[in-house]
């Protein structure tokens, strides 16, 4: 008999358990504990409208505070977890009380990579992921203000579009010799660097930041090749590292995240975990991975729910992405891992065209930009384990869904 | 503050406060609407918060732009009527308005 759900974690993956939860009619208590004090909100606005102070902060949240009442959810936030007991199905919070549990569910999320470059420790250097990293950043994103971002990664884009459109003075440094090297084409990349710097970005790949200092102007950030740059505020986007102390303090498998089967069981039969902090096995592509991103944060969590119950559902699901930068919507479906083949549709010029992955022939992914119809076809296609038609998927004036 | 009424999946009305300002989708959202999952929570990036907007009401939106007449494209069983409803924007000249939230957003539901 189940009568307590525990779940550590405050994001997208919390918030989707407990929507599930709840319609497939589970009765007994849920508990969640956030160690911000935040009901579970939206991370991708914080880069982008919320940033931009579009968004009032009371539009974040999934949920607002009737919803956990009517729902019944006890919520313990602004307190973080201490430690898991297994033996004792408990879970120590750090104020000292310890809660107890029939299941567990770890959607802990991750956390930003830090930089350990000399003077990483400055004041004036942001990181941004949490509600509470967005204000001090924004106070400093005045027009004229001299904004330097480490990383062309998402966030640090996403950052520096958002910067820029207040009107700061932004310089990008990536130390890949293109931007978003590790999850789009060169195409694609380029694209991206020349959007930025149309708009006034300075974009610099190959570089890598060696030392910050801080002085009467500001900080200086240095790079190797002798180069420097004077920022007013540095954002660093340099990617996130799943949060598995928790889980590994208690003797749970963890290996780029934390080990979950594809029913979301981690190795301890009570525990589940979901979200970025996982690192699961992708049924569709046969391969392990760990995946930041809204979508799986949502399904997973939504699969770990209906298994928390006893109700055995596999994770088997396509990973889909996206970006907004300026008016570009960037939409990624698939994992292109492995391909054996590239093909272009349409031309970067005209500000829409995609970028289709095949591996002995089937379509296994798409990056999309500015064109929802390519992606949206692309989803089910993948899906379906299509092996499109070559010379009909190169032409962009027959839909990708006919490429067949 | 606007009225909206959503026709849940199982037939139920639901008549609830729309803010001016707010998506359709965050309102259905923020009441818990069944069946609008609503994904990528406004970004025009899932096609999963789709409705059918009754039909007296279709032509008094904001007309689609083309992002989300590519999504809608390809959404599941999208009719004359259909939209995104994080892509409709909840106006005062919009009280009253009515949306029917389908059965499915997504293939793989039951």
């Amino acid at each position: 008999m189940i009568s307590t759900i525990l779940i550590l974690g405050g994001g997208q993956a919390a918030a989707q358990a407990i929507d599930t939860l709840r319609r497939q009619g589970y009765q007994g208590r849920i508990v969640l504990v956030g160690d911000e004090p935040h009901l579970p909100y939206q991370r991708p606005p914080l880069s982008k409208k919320f940033l931009a102070g579009e968004l009032d902060a009371d539009r974040l949240p999934f949920k607002h505070r009737p919803y956990y009442e009517e729902h019944r959810v006890e919520l313990e936030l602004g307190v973080a977890a201490a430690r898991i007991h297994r033996a004792e199905r408990a879970v120590a919070l750090a104020d000292g009380r310890t809660l107890h549990y029939d299941r567990l569910l770890l959607a802990v999320g991750a956390t930003s990579r830090i930089l350990t470059t000399p003077g990483s420790d400055l004041p004036g250097v942001h990181y941004l992921r949490a509600i509470a990293d967005v204000g001090p950043i924004r106070a400093s994103l005045k027009a004229g203000a001299r904004v330097v971002v480490i990383g062309g990664g998402y966030i640090g884009l996403e950052t520096a579009a958002t910067a820029r459109q207040l009107g700061c003075a932004v310089t990008v440094l990536e130390m890949a010799d293109r931007l978003m090297a590790r999850v789009v084409a060169s195409s694609v990349s380029e694209y991206y660097a020349h959007e930025h710097r149309t708009q006034g970005v300075k974009v610099i790949c190959n570089t890598r930041v060696v030392r910050l200092e801080g002085g009467p102007r500001g900080l200086k950030v240095s790079c190797a090749d002798g180069s420097s740059y004077e920022a007013d505020v540095l954002v660093v986007g340099v990617g996130a590292v799943p949060n598995t102390a928790l889980a590994a303090e208690a003797g749970l498998e963890c290996e780029n995240g934390i080990r979950v089967d594809r029913w979301c069981r981690t190795t301890d039969e009570h525990i589940f975990a979901a979200g970025d902090c996982t690192y699961h096995p992708s049924v569709h592509f046969e391969m392990n991975v760990r995946l930041e991103s809204v979508d799986n944060a949502f399904e997973q969590a939504k699969s770990a729910a209906l298994n928390l119950l006893g109700r055995a559902t596999v994770h088997d699901r396509i990973p889909w992405f996206w970006s907004d930068q300026y008016d570009n919507k960037l939409l990624i479906v698939g994992l292109s891992q492995g391909f054996d083949q590239q093909v272009l549709r349409g031309d970067p010029a005209q500000r829409s065209f995609s970028v289709c992955y095949l591996k002995g022939r089937e379509l296994i992914a798409v990056e999309a930009v500015n064109h929802s119809s390519d992606y949206m076809a692309a989803r089910k296609m993948i899906a379906e384990r299509v092996c499109p038609n070559l010379e009909k998927l190169a032409d962009p004036h027959i839909p990708l869904k006919e490429a067949v | 503050m606007p009225k909206v009424v959503f026709i849940e999946p199982s037939g139920a009305r639901r008549e609830v406060d729309a803010p001016v300002g707010f998506s359709l989708m965050e309102v259905a959202r923020q009441h818990n609407i069944a069946g609008i999952l609503a994904q990528c929570g406004g970004a025009c990036a899932c096609a999963t918060c789709h409705v059918y907007v009754a039909p007296g009401w279709y032509g008094r939106l904001d007309p689609k732009e083309e992002m989300e007449e590519g999504m809608l494209e390809l959404a599941l069983e999208p009719g004359p009527t259909s939209r995104l409803s994080c892509q409709v924007h909840i106006t005062a000249k919009l009280e009253g308005l009515e949306v029917r939230v389908p059965p499915r957003q997504r293939l793989e539901e039951a």
